[in-house]
């Protein structure tokens, strides 16, 4: 059997969107010239706009520009701040949160680099940031507060429209990484206040190399990649990837659709899997399920260090992520994890479920089969789980 | 190997096919009690390496004939991902039939060539040999405790990159040998630093008391000093070549020239020059002058008396000097 639990990584195409993707490739007319080859492309994009305005609760005011993926939104966002501090803005000072992701820290890494300033805020031991902490770092040259809607290592759900009244308040920008949201949970972007929402298709069953940046209206906006004023007024230049966006559209329709889904059976489902791995001895799960993602389990287990559990899963064929530093190309552990307030040894034996809609019971069992079957052959092997009274650390 | 970079390689295909079967199968997992240890008429060591904090740790059990201070039985147990259970598994085999006095010489690359399927194709990925290195280390500890002696009488501490082994005299005979000017140089020259990269540079994996970036600096600055004294020394005995100098030493020498051969020409016809500036142009000197009295209205100074000006730099200090006037 293969099951996989990488979904909060990616995710497979749904058949449907995979229908509109495969049909809507065929009409290839240029969208941009005025000859009847190019009106079919346009009712397509226009249908699609249609959806993604709709389904995400944007208003007419807002724009929604499509990009390649959430991280080419989140460094328009951002590199929009660096640009009118390069040009000489005094609001020099960003706050974002230790639980981003790296599309998110990288950025935020060259800014400083070219001088401006960066405070991230904390997690507690939830996974969540306090609003307080957040209010508290605001000064008079910030100019944008950038945090993740929910984290995709510990599921950790934000408090959104909070954080965006109190950037109303004190008049700062707010932008906020969504790559975890939709599919997930529903998503009205007026409802939650934000200036600014970036997103990736594939993270909810659409296709790989397509997202959406919204923008609220009046919100400042520096577009990375200049060009014809053709595609989207000019603030995404290049030829637009036309069945890209149609499947992305019909992704966004099909998750609105289906969250009922996600929330009875999915849901049952992690609970079952995080209840039957719980009751493995010495094993941990993180963030209180009402602040968690509804898809995903994040555990760790005493002694088990976290890419050997994926070795045995993946022999076995189930596909999990891990916030080990072993299985990283730069050996760091999970930041993200770590923020929790826990060890880096617990960072090094965290594992992550993350299921989806077509995940089903069968393959739930028989991961949790598999998942003890590993846990006592790993444990076997450590000593650092089996002799813990006698284990004497040295460090290196 | 730009290409090579584009899409990210999985460290799993990179494991050898004996990496991957002792990950799957430890030959010699398990432990030796006192009991073992008795029956076996032997010494019993337990030692351990590492910490959960650093993702990988190991417990090395030894039964040693104290006779012959041979190793007769070796077991381990190993918190840590494939490759640290791999190598610790090939570790602890390559320990049993060793005198201990043979066995501190196990390294991690031996043990790494060790789980080689290819005597050419490294058995795990570069940043997976830092995983390797704790099979090394626990074998000092073992071997510390059966001598009673502390583990830094036995292990090398001058070692500055663990993966690679190397220590701080090969990177300083490398920097000094080939005349590396770079960190990037060490690594490709080396070897030092292309596996974790912990010792390139602070801010890795882990943290070191002396990283590549430090000895290069400090073996650049020697360097630089000797050759300062080479100057100066060769200067005194006469024997200095123009291109060995000093920018101060070059000024003099020219000037010296200048006052030998040049001036006193200039002068009986009512003119004079002075040295503005003396660049590097690889391969050329170029030195720029300024004439003054009559020589800056005269129709010779950017023909004849440049020539000759010119030409006597060449002869008596270097064949590349050019000259400019302002």
């Amino acid at each position: 059997m293969e099951v996989y639990l990488d979904n909060n990584s990616t995710t497979q195409m749904d058949p449907k969107v995979q229908e509109v993707y495969c049909d809507s490739i065929k009409k290839y007319g240029n969208v941009n010239v005025i000859y009847n080859k190019g009106i079919e492309c346009r009712k397509l994009l226009n249908d699609a706009y249609d959806t993604l305005y709709d389904g995400l609760g944007a208003s007419d005011d807002d724009d929604i520009i499509i990009t390649s993926s959430t991280t080419e939104g989140n460094n328009a966002v951002i590199k929009t701040f660096l640009d009118l501090f390069l040009k000489g803005s005094p609001k020099n000072h960003i706050i974002s949160t230790v639980a981003e992701h790296s599309s998110i820290k990288s950025p935020l890494k060259y800014c400083k680099s070219l001088g401006m300033e960066v405070t991230y805020v904390g997690t507690d031991p939830n996974g969540l940031v306090s609003l307080e902490d957040i209010e508290a770092a605001i000064t008079d040259k910030t100019c944008l507060i950038s945090v993740l809607i929910a984290s995709n290592e510990t599921g950790a759900i934000q408090d959104i429209k909070g954080i965006s009244a109190i950037a109303k308040k004190h008049n700062v920008r707010f932008h906020s990484d969504g790559a975890q949201a939709i599919g997930k949970m529903k998503v009205d972007l007026v409802d939650l206040g934000v200036d600014y929402f970036t997103w990736s298709a594939h993270k909810f069953h659409g296709p790989k190399g397509i997202g959406g940046l919204f923008i609220k209206g009046g919100a400042p906006y520096n577009t990375l990649i200049h060009g014809s004023k053709n595609v989207m007024g000019g603030k995404r230049a290049g030829s637009l990837y036309n069945n890209g966006v149609a499947a992305m559209a019909k992704a966004v329709e099909i998750a609105n659709i289906n969250l009922s889904f996600l929330d009875h059976t999915t849901r049952a489902l992690r609970d079952k899997l995080e209840d039957e791995l719980l009751t493995i001895a010495d094993t941990k799960s993180y963030v209180p399920r009402e602040h968690r993602l509804k898809n995903l389990v994040a555990i760790s287990f005493r002694g088990v260090e976290g890419e050997a559990m994926l070795w045995d899963m993946n022999l076995n064929g189930i596909y999990i992520s891990t916030g080990s530093s072993c299985s990283s190309e730069d050996l760091e552990s999970s930041a993200v994890v770590e923020a929790l307030g826990e060890k880096v040894e617990i960072a090094n034996a965290t594992v992550m479920f993350a299921l989806s809609k077509f995940t089903t019971e069968a393959e739930i069992d028989y991961v949790i089969e598999q998942v003890k079957k590993a846990i006592s052959r790993i444990r076997d092997i450590s000593m650092t789980y089996a002799k813990q009274e006698a284990f004497s650390v040295h460090l290196h | 190997m730009a290409r090579n970079d584009l899409v990210t390689g999985n460290v799993w295909e990179q494991y050898s096919k004996k990496v991957q079967d002792r990950m799957n199968n430890p030959r010699a997992l398990g432990e030796f009690t006192q009991e073992d240890a008795d029956k076996a008429g032997a010494k019993l060591i337990v030692a351990d390496f590492g910490a959960e904090s650093c993702g990988d740790a190991v417990r090395l059990y030894w039964l040693v004939d104290e006779k012959t201070d041979t190793i007769i039985d070796s077991k381990f147990r190993s918190f840590g991902c494939g490759t640290a259970i791999a190598s610790s598994d090939a570790m602890a085999e390559l320990c049993i039939g060793k005198k201990v006095d043979d066995a501190v010489h196990i390294t991690n690359t031996e043990v790494e060539a060790f789980l080689r399927d290819e005597p050419n194709t490294p058995a795990v990925p570069p940043q997976k040999m830092h995983c390797s290195v704790m099979a090394y280390d626990v074998i000092i500890e073992a071997a510390a405790q059966y001598k009673g002696v502390d583990r830094s009488e036995i292990v090398n501490a001058d070692i500055v990159c663990e993966c690679a082994r190397k220590t701080r005299k090969d990177i300083v005979d490398a920097i000094r040998e080939h005349n590396l000017q770079t960190v990037e140089e060490i690594v490709a020259t080396t070897k030092a630093g292309s596996y974790c990269k912990s010792c390139v540079r602070p801010g890795g994996h882990e943290e070191k008391d002396v990283y590549l970036v430090d000895i290069l600096a400090e073996v650049k600055e020697q360097l630089e000093h000797e050759k300062l004294e080479i100057a100066a020394d060769t200067t005194q005995s006469g024997e200095n070549s123009f291109d060995k100098m000093t920018i101060v030493q070059r000024i003099k020498a020219v000037d010296a020239v200048i006052d030998e051969y040049i001036r006193p020409m200039l002068i009986m016809d009512g003119g004079n020059m002075e040295i503005i500036d003396i660049k590097e142009n690889i391969p050329y000197y170029d030195i720029y002058i300024r004439y003054l009295g009559a020589c800056s209205s005269c129709a010779s100074g950017s023909t004849g008396t440049l020539y000759a000006i010119e030409a006597t730099l060449k002869q008596k200090l270097d064949e590349n000097i050019r000259v400019l006037p302002v």
